[in-house]
């Protein structure tokens, strides 16, 4: 029981700052003349509404369970992997390219290859990115940024020159074969059997942080590298480790996009899932439970954008607003403290305890 | 009639009291010595003359008018400035920009000439030498204090405070610096100098007032007293042997420290056993090479000369994992920075420097029965009070920190401890119940390495003590071997000649 | 041969100085507010703001001037809220950034939707028109540099001087300097580092606004989601390449927009990625080579006390 009451302060703040930011945006929606009631229960219907707009909601939150899990895991070692989107193009890839390579070859052997491969390329560039930081003390966000557009713009280069599909108008290698795609879950909507390998990978990067030694020492020196070092823990192989392994389950992104939705390497298919799944992992505290959930959260505002802009005649990136929002107010727990102590006063001067 | 008058200043943090009713005067144009032992109080004191701290009782009196220091920019309006032991200084700019910055000439643009011309007259005066262009992070250290210096009186200070300000500097330098005191005092200025170092209060000041557990001890003449009145009014405690230590045999020698050099500028190597059955306690004043010993034999820096032996196995050039397998105690000198996961709970704390024995981890992965069943038992035996091992670290207060950090690192049941400053910031109680713990330890003989700047600990607790000045051994003897001045004086690097002397 | 002389020809100069402008006057923000200690990741999202206020200014007045206003104005108000969460709150820094990024990317089409009601795009507006010089456009040789060109040429080269100058001449500079390296020591000397460091992080909003206006109601004239497209990191980039100075950022921008206008203007055979990889490994490289030597603001990203 103790568990669930040590989770709740975090959990509250969560639910205060989609609150907060769901309220500002009623507020820029009431401003530019919409009506947020209307808007958001468009966009609960769109997510909810039905078997297929719930698949399609689980679909959408599949590449940001693996982002937001991915920037736990160096958020664990004390740091911030804002390249995330760069390692999921590298992921994608290397795993596109390991499964077109091998057409024709059994997919039980195909399959986990190209994943492995593509989170194998994901982890070196994180890992690398973790050696510049501890040996050459440059900032890994800065390293990571740089690497983001040097990964997108290689894999553009590939899909628009050496790899492009023959005859293809638009920047896209071949299609892979059938056999290497994950299995549709529901037929006729792109849910597919990546959801599972999403849970998977959740639960194991709980027993991962809980309950392994490597798992531990990435938690002690982000939580005190210099007790971390005293304890015997090497310092620069545990940060590229916990880069590295941020790198490789980001690449799981762009490896589930690309083998369950778009069969094939598209140029710049990702629209930014690198970030938003750092708000998904702020907001979900670096929990991977907490991370599910808030990537359902994040799907579901996705994937009721579209009815919520035909209801409400607003553009469907007012969900974009609300992420925006909600990773400012869950950043600064001060603002919702301040409201929360300013209702209590209130609620003392009238009486009610 | 003084130009500064502190009394009754009282400041408190939280629950320990820094300064109790100190009462400190200085008069204009002469140098004060302000003495005490670390955690006297004495930088506290000074901090709320310079405005960073604001007493919580009592008052600042100058020239016969009370005043309120709620900032540096008041002292300085005041007169008063300060040389911190660590400089505020800016290592990318030049030197003439740290000493101008804030109160820089000219309104919009800086009109640089005219910022060199004062600075110029100013370092002119006082024998300075500094190149104004030169970037600080060029200088040394003997630099940069002059530098600091310049800035307190290009913003007019008549008094100026420093805190340590031979800490940090060569021989030569702090000889140097001294000379700069007794120049700037003919020109009228009123310096206060915080020091523990006896030498240089007799050499330099006119007034020594001592501190001693944030209380005033005295305010004296120089000329009319000794070091070795000094050394007792600094350390106070007489030496008690009140604890019941039984002499016993000690076994195999378990650590041997072979020639270690602990400072890049320290005159000797440093060699030392310690048997089974022994507490070989290391004296000293903070920063003389007791983080360095400890980080030494723990594997946290490289031994670069020497070696260094654990049960006659050579271990100087293994990680500090391998070292943690062969399970040595380890309690650090600051367990918030060294020993604790502060937000993780007791359980996962009780894992650090646990996770490389197969005991508590098997196959990379943590057995948490064991680690559970393990850390209650022994916080249990340990008396750590706390309500449920799922509690957070930083829930605990800091003598049940320390509890718990000894009840990990004597529950592996290692051959040695190396034990550093392990009663800093505790209350009565702990203290008795760590001592308690460590001669418990001797009796179950384990060898005890303890680095204590508490004397009164080392002369109950030591079978032997070693006194550590600038990284030198300075004696090492039998605790009963000691008296206070003797002790005092080896930590104040005075030599051993000198201490046999005072001790006849 | 053929080539250096299209390398050195008026178009040539002309397309690097176009290009460089964005980047440059973002960059020259980046350094501002980093040199005042505080990180920021949403130079892309002001300068989205910026682009949007530009265009918005221009339709509602009618006048691209008052265009510049309100891009200066909506990009500020960014910076504050940055500097707010920053300063005040003590919120992350890079979570900030990436926030408003976020936030910006979304507000922008909301907001041109509601005002066009399309998704997309906004209308076309009045834009800001090019100037010539007279008398210096006579000049022979030179003349071509003050003939038909944006006001913003001139802006932008104003703007990098004159941050110059404050950097390194004025009161104001050197406390900024002291501030993004040592805050303590710029606080025991008695200065405000707070009230500098909103300053600096707003200014750095409005100047993302400057150069965000430029796309929208300079360069072209409407708005188009996501119109920046990676320039705001790209003037991070600059910033850094040109190692936290104001005439750094402006150097370090003309050098990746040159590589960009050599593409261009000479139709080389180098592919497109690649060209456009350049200002980011050319920084990669940079801060690899230097190491520990090439660093910013020795307190830059660290709140303290």
């Amino acid at each position: 029981m103790k568990r669930i009451a040590d989770y709740l302060p975090g959990i509250l703040y969560a639910f205060a700052a989609i609150v907060l930011a769901i309220l500002v945006s009623s507020g820029i929606m009431l401003l530019i003349g919409n009506d947020p009631l209307l808007a958001f229960t468009a966009l609960f219907d769109g997510a909810f509404g039905s078997v297929n707009s719930l698949a399609n909601t689980l679909s959408m939150s599949i590449p940001l369970m693996f982002t937001g899990l991915a920037f736990s895991y160096a958020m664990k070692g004390g740091l911030f992997n804002i390249g995330g989107e760069g390692q999921l193009y590298i992921g994608a890839f290397a795993s596109t390219v390991v499964a077109l390579a091998l057409q024709g070859a059994p997919a039980v052997i195909v399959m986990p290859l190209a994943i492995l491969s593509g989170m194998l390329a994901g982890g070196l560039l994180g890992g690398f990115i973790g050696l510049i930081k501890v040996k050459l003390r440059v900032h890994e966000v800065i390293v990571a940024i740089m690497f983001n557009y040097i990964a997108m713009l290689l894999t553009s280069y590939f899909v628009n020159g050496p790899l492009l599909a023959e005859g293809s108008m638009t920047p896209q290698t071949e299609r892979i074969p059938d056999a290497f795609l994950f299995t549709r879950i529901l037929p006729r909507t792109q849910l597919t059997t990546a959801l599972y390998l999403g849970l998977v990978v959740a639960v194991a990067t709980y027993f991962f942080f809980k309950k392994t030694r490597i798992g531990y020492n990435i938690r002690a020196v982000g939580e005190n590298p210099t007790a971390a070092k005293v304890s015997g823990v090497n310092i620069t192989a545990t940060t590229m480790l916990a880069m590295g392994l941020s790198g490789s389950v980001a690449a799981l992104a762009g490896i589930t996009e690309v083998f369950g939705k778009h069969d094939r390497f598209i140029d710049g298919f990702s629209p930014g899932f690198g970030f938003t799944g750092i708000a998904v992992a702020v907001l979900g505290n670096n929990n991977p439970f907490g991370i599910i959930a808030t990537a359902l959260l994040f799907g579901a505002l996705n994937s009721g954008a579209l009815r919520m802009s035909h209801a409400a005649g607003i553009s469907s990136s007012m969900v974009m607003v609300v992420q925006g929002l909600v990773i400012l107010f869950v950043a600064t727990p001060a603002i919702t403290r301040g409201i929360f102590k300013a209702v209590r006063v209130r609620r003392l001067a009238h009486g009610k305890p | 009639m003084p130009s500064i008058e502190m009394r009754g200043i009282t400041k408190r943090f939280s629950n320990v009291v820094a300064n109790d009713e100190v009462t400190f005067c200085v008069s204009q144009g002469e140098i004060h010595s302000l003495l005490g032992e670390n955690g006297a109080g004495k930088s506290t004191l000074m901090k709320v003359l310079f405005g960073l701290y604001k007493q919580d009782e009592g008052e600042i009196i100058i020239d016969g008018r009370r005043v309120d220091i709620r900032s540096p920019r008041d002292a300085y309006h005041l007169g008063i400035g300060m040389v911190h032991q660590h400089f505020m200084l800016v290592n990318n700019m030049s030197v003439l920009e740290n000493i101008i910055l804030g109160n820089e000439q000219g309104n919009v643009v800086i009109d640089k000439q005219k910022n060199r011309e004062i600075v110029q007259r100013l370092s002119a005066l006082y024998n300075f030498e500094v190149d104004l262009d030169a970037k600080i992070s060029s200088l040394s250290v003997g630099m940069k204090q002059r530098v600091e210096i310049l800035k307190t009186l290009y913003r007019g200070a008549e008094m100026i405070i420093f805190d340590e300000p031979t800490a940090v500097l060569t021989p030569l330098e702090s000889s140097q610096l001294l000379a700069m005191l007794t120049d700037m005092k003919k020109q009228g200025k009123t310096i206060v100098f915080i020091t523990h170092k006896l030498g240089e209060t007799m050499a330099v000041s006119d007034k020594v007032t001592v501190l001693r557990g944030g209380k005033l001890v005295g305010t004296l003449d120089t000329a009319s007293t000794t070091p070795e009145e000094l050394a007792r009014l600094m350390v106070g405690r007489e030496i008690t042997f009140d604890i019941d230590k039984k002499t016993k045999q000690t076994g195999e020698v378990v650590l041997s420290v072979q020639g270690v050099k602990l400072m890049p500028n320290s005159q000797s190597t440093c060699s030392f056993d310690i048997r089974a059955g022994e507490v070989f306690g290391v004296a000293g004043v903070d920063g003389n090479g007791q983080q360095e010993l400890e980080e030494v034999v723990m594997g946290l820096t490289g031994c670069k000369t020497g070696r260094i032996l654990l049960n006659g196995k050579e271990i100087s050039s293994m990680s500090v994992a391998a070292r943690r397998k062969l399970k040595i105690g380890y309690i650090p000198s600051d367990r918030f920075k060294q020993a604790i996961l502060p937000r993780y709970n007791l359980t996962d704390n009780y894992l650090l420097g646990n996770q490389f024995s197969d005991d508590f981890v098997k196959r990379g992965i943590v057995s948490h029965k064991f680690l559970k069943k393990r850390a209650g038992e022994q916080m249990k035996g340990f008396d750590v009070r706390f309500a449920d091992d799922g509690q957070s670290m930083n829930s605990l207060s800091g003598g049940n920190q320390q509890k718990f950090v000894l009840s990990r690192e004597v529950g592996k049941n290692p051959a040695l401890i190396v034990a550093c400053q392990p009663v800093r910031g505790l209350d009565i109680n702990a203290i008795q119940f760590v001592r308690n713990t460590l001669l418990e330890l001797r009796e179950r003989n384990k060898a005890i390495l303890l680095i204590s700047a508490e004397l009164s600990d080392l002369f109950q607790l030591s079978d032997r003590i070693g006194v550590l000045y600038k990284g030198d051994l300075m004696a090492v003897r039998p605790a009963e071997q000691y008296t206070n001045e003797s002790i005092s004086l080896l930590m104040a690097g005075r030599e051993a000649g000198d201490a046999d002397e005072t001790d006849r | 041969m053929e080539n250096l002389s299209h390398i050195l020809s008026a178009d040539m100069l002309f397309m690097t100085l176009r290009l460089a402008i964005p980047i440059g006057l973002a960059a020259i923000g980046g350094t501002i507010c980093e040199r005042s200690g505080i990180v920021n990741l949403g130079l892309e999202g002001m300068m989205l703001m910026g682009a949007f206020g530009g265009v918005l200014g221009s339709h509602i007045t009618g006048n691209p001037w008052l265009g510049i206003v309100f891009a200066v104005f909506i990009a500020g108000a960014m910076g504050l809220i940055h500097a707010v969460l920053c300063i005040h709150y003590r919120t992350s820094q890079t979570v900030s950034g990436v926030g408003i990024n976020i936030l910006a990317g979304g507000l922008t089409v909301v907001l041109t939707r509601a005002v066009w009601q399309v998704d997309g795009r906004s209308g076309a507006v009045e834009r800001i028109p090019t100037v010539t010089i007279p008398g210096l456009s006579d000049i022979p040789a030179l003349g071509a540099l003050f003939t038909g060109q944006s006001p913003y040429v001139y802006l932008t080269v104003a703007i990098a001087v004159a941050a110059w100058f404050v950097f390194y001449k004025t009161k104001v500079g050197l406390r900024l300097r002291a501030i993004g390296d040592h805050p303590q020591a710029a606080a025991a000397a008695g200065v405000n580092v707070k009230r500098y460091r909103y300053a600096a992080v707003i200014t750095s909003g409005m100047l993302c606004g400057l150069a965000g206006a430029y796309l929208s109601i300079v360069h072209s004239n409407m708005f188009i989601n996501d119109m920046v497209a990676g320039r705001g990191f790209m003037a991070l980039a600059a910033n850094i390449f040109g190692g936290w100075n104001p005439i750094g950022s402006i150097l370090a921008s003309i050098v990746f927009a040159f590589a960009q206008a050599m593409r261009i203007t000479l139709a080389l055979d180098i592919p497109d990625q690649f060209i456009q990889m350049f200002p980011y490994i050319l920084t990669l490289l940079v801060l690899i080579a230097a190491g520990r030597k090439a660093r910013g603001p020795e307190a830059l990203g660290r709140m303290e006390d």
